[in-house]
């Protein structure tokens, strides 16, 4: 059980109360409508996954309800940084420690 | 009853009145701190199981949690028997009824022991050879020879039967420092952070805290007897409030972030004085892991070397010391190790007769060896164990040089114990499971702790680092260091050093005629792993899966290693090269009934009950699991099946009206400026110039363009809706809205609130609908002029603030009537009232799907199965023709969505108008053959009560071309014809809503 540390409640809790998102940073396009099929392809289906750190969503589905972001090693399940959802993604150097 | 060996007494065992227990049907007397194996050694009782594959004899084989042979099951009356406990950590008790495992019919005369003649039928991949050889052999051999024998010979202990009486509890804790085992290396740890002021658990498997310290007796610390001090050591952590001291509590898992899973046995001995508390799991979150879980000691590999009195060297050490226990009366030593003299000096002290102690090392020397010539014992260097005999127990010993394969050479001595050490093994099993490192060290040819998660630190033999003083030293060094504390020095004298040797490989005797066995508990031999190399697996992950070697309860605490090294003396590699298993949790077997806590029976999940429920059950209806929730199946009266039941309140709701607890449909308030803006981006219906007052059926896709839920928006005021969802989506939808809302609509100004267990809701649908309702409703005309079909209304019912929706899931008039929760049951009460005299019926979810069936409403999730778009549902109407955007709407425009041959959404009428067909069977196009091609599937399918025969829906490729065309739907040896239609089968015009 990981304990997850949520940006908005500024506190520590356990995975439990978390739900997971997926990857970070895939926008939704403006218009899809004007998107094409191999670049709607890719924004439906294809993820990163990477063996190393990664960014992606999780929700305080069961504390504040918000999403937010996080920077999580894959290999040692550390989170590296969690900020909020809209905010950049940290810089790797600046969170590698 | 005599206790034959019992040859001292003190230590663990305690005076008074003997114990009487019971093992294998003969009663015994035991001593209280007795462990079961160590109650049955002193009565010369070594033979206590059968192995697994071979039925061999097998007999105690160590002093603790690593045993692989002396598995029992304990009995404690009704519902109380358990399994695979190791005897050395069952503390006996008066009254303890235990047996023995996998023998038939009894330990000394085991039938299955003819499996060693079949022996090679049980070779290493005996599972893969025999799924894998030719098909029709291995099937055939495998159901008619193997399976048999495996399921009457194989297989650890029995499950128990009966449901489990006891309690089991749960705790979650916190502390600075968990310290994990309580043996010099955890005192000194403990006794440091305590000092320091931190907050310390120090936990230990045994009764007794002490370690190896409970059976040393020449060593001691600050020129105390190593007992005293560690008397000493006790009373000062008892007398400190940080620290928290709990006993027989295995450490059996090490998580991320220092989450550490204790099992605390409470209750086993005395289960008055525990409350009914079996075990308690406790989940510690330590900001800080102090690892000081000893080593343990690895056995010889030798033909015979698992026969009964073949033991550890230092489990009959401890068997003295703790419990006054000879393990025999001549007893043999083979060793690597200086530490097994240690042990044959205390039996020797004791007055147990030691035949000698067989060395492989060519020159042995150093203080204990010269300890145990000077005392007399004879000390065979350069030898190794060539065979033993002896049928239940070990009677002869047969020597030889280390390269020797020739029996000419060889001595025989009697003995009825042979002790045997081939080193030590650091339990780092934790440190793995945390994600630390392992490093080889050569010179004790076993892994060490390398790198280690943050906040975790390994002290003493479990470091490597073997010897009363480098415990102390580590220990103490890792306890003032979690808690900021300074370290001592602890003084040690009588504690000789200790070296041993590695990797000697004695050649196999010509006359040897038995395995020598590496996994114990499993079976498995030197030659299985080489077998396994030969046939081709390099890596020891597969050499493990292939012989299962160290896959036994045990997890191979006392084999790994020794496997390891013949396997990569088997690949010409180095130990380190060839590489480790993963360590998993649990470090023992933890029960099910300590991980499932009080999560058992009523408390197993939630149960979710609607306001109406209790009414419901009063008139006896049959209830279904719907998620979490209860719900009203059908209410069947006398006499009648469940098919009546449900026919009959179809065509009572159909004639005059029904009413239905629709409680559990999701509910949720979206609320704001944006609010119909928002709804347009989640469904595909246009909301913008949906009036007050009035609802529409809406349909939610995802990004990919699938149909995921649907449901009923009603607009209540330009900036407020009322939006159902289907009972099992209501969270799921909620989820997806806050997330659209959340991340890509952050700048939208709706709120949404899950009003699902706010509103009680009861339909009310039939011809009559309006007339039972009329009398009960406040400041809403429901007329069809003033509230026309897919409206909603706010005013009283009962008196109680309402909203009325007319929108039916039956192609009845219907109404919805939503009111607070608290009023649900007596609105109900109200409204089934006034329906007594207009023919009124209660129905359940059955009747109220073979309505809307009978309709051709969709039930996503049963309908659907996340591939379906609104075009193959028939619902492409309900996709707004001029939004730009709504989610799934791009993916609707890609190249397979828009391709021909689509599975479509059709109804089939079966030519027997009788049969019914099931659920999920495959729909084929027939005239290709007998078999055809597969076309799709029935989705739904039942008896219609408005049509008189059976219905069905289902989705079909190109399904609505198809249409007057017969296909076929395969079932066991025979395929039933059924005509593709409309999937509208009742008023398929909708006259009968508009009235």
């Amino acid at each position: 059980m990981l304990l997850i540390h949520c940006p908005y409640c500024d506190a520590a809790r356990p995975e439990l109360e978390f739900r997971y998102g997926g990857e970070a940073h895939v926008a939704r396009p403006a218009d899809p409508a004007t998107v094409s099929d191999e670049a709607w392809a890719q924004y439906l289906y294809f993820r990163a996954n990477p063996r190393g750190l990664h960014a992606e969503r999780w929700r305080h589905i069961h504390g504040c309800g918000r999403f937010f972001n996080a920077l999580r090693d894959t290999v040692s399940d550390r989170f590296v940084a969690v900020y909020e959802a809209g905010a950049p993604r940290p810089d790797a150097a600046e969170t590698k420690r | 009853m005599s206790e034959p060996f019992r040859i001292a007494t003190g230590g663990d065992v305690k005076a008074g009145a003997p114990l009487t227990f019971m093992f294998d049907g003969v009663s015994y007397a035991g001593r209280a701190g007795d462990t079961l194996a160590s109650a049955l050694l002193a009565h010369g009782v070594h033979l206590v199981g059968r192995s697994y594959k071979y039925h061999r004899p097998r007999g105690v084989l160590s002093a603790g949690a690593e045993e692989p042979n002396a598995l029992v099951g304990v009995d404690g009356g009704a519902g109380r028997f358990t399994p695979n406990l190791r005897a050395t950590q069952v503390e006996l008790h008066d009254g303890l009824v235990a047996t023995s495992q996998n023998r038939w019919p009894s330990l000394a005369f085991d039938l299955g022991a003819v499996n060693s003649l079949g022996a090679r039928f049980f070779s290493a991949g005996f599972y893969y050879k025999t799924f894998m050889g030719p098909r029709a052999a291995g099937l055939r051999a495998w159901k008619n020879v193997f399976e048999p024998i495996v399921r009457q010979a194989a297989g650890l202990g029995a499950a128990p039967t009966a449901p489990d009486p006891d309690r089991y509890a749960q705790f979650y804790t916190h502390c600075d420092a968990l310290i994990v085992g309580a043996g010099a290396a955890g005192l000194a740890a403990a006794l440091a952070a305590g000092r320091a002021g931190a907050d310390v658990i120090l936990c230990d498997e045994q009764a007794r805290f002490g370690g190896s310290l409970l059976q040393e007796r020449t060593a001691t610390i600050d020129d105390a007897p190593a007992s005293a001090w560690l008397e000493a050591a006790l009373a000062a952590l008892a007398a400190m409030p940080n620290v928290r001291m709990v006993a027989r509590t295995q450490a059996f898992g090490h998580h991320a972030q220092n989450l550490v899973g204790l099992c605390e046995r409470v209750g086993d001995r005395d289960s008055a004085a525990s409350e009914g508390v079996r075990e308690r799991l406790w989940q510690v979150r330590a900001r800080d892991v102090v690892l000081a879980t000893g080593a343990i000691e690895r056995p010889l590999v030798f033909p015979g070397n698992d026969r009964p009195g073949v033991m550890l060297a230092e489990a009959a050490r401890a068997y003295l010391a703790r419990w006054g226990v000879a393990v025999g009366r001549r007893v043999l030593v083979a060793t690597t190790h200086d530490s097994a003299y240690r042990v044959a000096l205390d039996l020797r002290a004791a007055g147990v007769g030691v035949a000698g102690v067989v060395d492989l090392r060519d020159a042995p020397t150093g203080e204990l060896v010269e300890a145990a010539r000077g005392a007399g014992i004879r000390v065979l260097a350069g030898r190794a164990i060539k065979s033993t005999s002896g049928r239940l127990r070990i009677r002869e010993a047969r020597i030889g040089p280390v390269a020797s394969t020739e029996a000419a050479q060889e001595e025989r001595i009697a003995c009825d114990a042979l002790l045997m050490c081939g080193g030590w093994t650091p339990s780092v099993h934790l440190h793995a499971q945390s994600r630390g490192k392992l490093v080889w060290a050569p010179a004790i040819g076993a892994f060490v702790p390398g790198q280690a998660a943050a906040h975790v630190r390994s002290a003493g033999a479990c470091n490597g680092a073997f010897g009363l003083a480098a415990a102390l030293r580590e220990g103490d060094a890792a306890g003032a260091a979690v808690a900021g504390g300074s370290a001592r020095a602890y003084a040690t004298a009588h504690d000789p050093p200790q070296t041993g040797a590695r990797d000697i490989a004695p050649a196999r005797s010509a006359a040897a005629k038995d395995k020598a066995f590496l996994d114990f508990q499993n079976d498995v031999a030197v030659e299985d792993v080489e077998l396994a190399v030969r046939e081709g697996m390099r890596s020891i992950e597969h050499v493990k899966r292939y012989t299962t070697t160290g896959m036994a309860t045990d997890q191979g605490k006392t084999s790994n290693l020794n496997a390891l090294e013949v396997a990569a003396r088997a690949l010409g590699k180095a130990v380190p090269e060839v590489g480790l298993t993963t360590y998993r949790s649990p470090y023992t077997p933890v029960t099910f009934g300590a991980l499932a806590g009080a999560s058992r029976g009523d408390l197993f999940d939630p149960v979710r009950r609607t306001p109406i429920d209790p009414w419901a059950q009063a008139q006896g209806a049959a209830f279904e699991d719907v998620g979490l929730w209860k719900r009203a199946h059908y209410f069947p009266r006398a006499g009648e099946s469940m098919a009546q039941a449900v026919a009959r309140e179809c065509r009572q709701t159909r004639a005059s009206v029904g009413l239905f607890d629709a409680s559990t449909l999701g509910k949720i308030e979206v609320v704001g400026p944006d609010a119909a803006a928002f709804l347009e981006k989640m469904y595909t219906n246009p909301f913008a110039g949906l009036a007050p007052g009035r609802c529409r059926y809406a349909l939610m896709l995802n990004e990919a363009g699938f149909v995921i839920d649907d449901g009923v928006v009603a607009r209540l005021a330009p900036d407020r809706f009322h939006v159902t969802t289907t009972t099992g989506g209501a969270a799921r939808v909620l989820h997806h809205m806050e997330d659209y809302l959340q991340t890509e609509f952050p700048q939208m100004k709706v709120w949404l609130t899950s009003t699902s267990e706010q509103w009680a809701v009861i339909a009310v649908q039939g011809p009559r609908a309006r007339d039972v309702i009329t009398p009960l409703v406040e400041e809403i005309d429901l007329s069809r002029e003033a509230t026309p079909h897919m409206s909603v209304r706010e005013g009283r019912v009962c008196g109680f603030a309402a909203r009325v929706m007319r929108v039916s899931f039956t192609g009845e008039l219907g109404f919805e009537i939503n009111v607070p929760s608290e009023h649900g049951r007596a609105v109900w009460e109200a409204v089934w009232a006034e329906g007594a005299s207009r023919e009124a019926v209660a129905y359940g979810t059955e009747a109220m799907h073979v309505m809307r069936a009978e309709k051709g409403y969709v039930i996503v999730g049963q309908d659907t199965d996340g591939t379906v778009t609104p075009d193959d549902l028939g619902l492409g109407w309900a996709i707004g023709k001029n939004k730009r955007d709504f989610v799934g709407k791009r993916s609707l425009a890609r190249p397979d969505i828009v391709a021909a041959g689509r599975k479509q959404f059709v109804g089939l009428l079966t030519e027997d108008p009788a049969f019914v067909a099931e659920e999920g069977a495959q729909i084929v196009d027939a005239r290709g053959g007998a078999g055809g091609a597969a076309l799709g599937h029935v989705t739904s399918a039942y008896f219609s009560p408005a049509l008189g025969r059976s219905i069905a829906l289902a989705l079909v490729a190109n399904g609505r071309n198809r249409i007057g065309e017969t296909l076929h739907i395969p079932i066991m040896g025979r395929t039933i014809a059924a005509r593709v239609v409309a999937p509208t089968f009742h008023d398929p015009q909708g006259a009968l809503l508009d009235v």
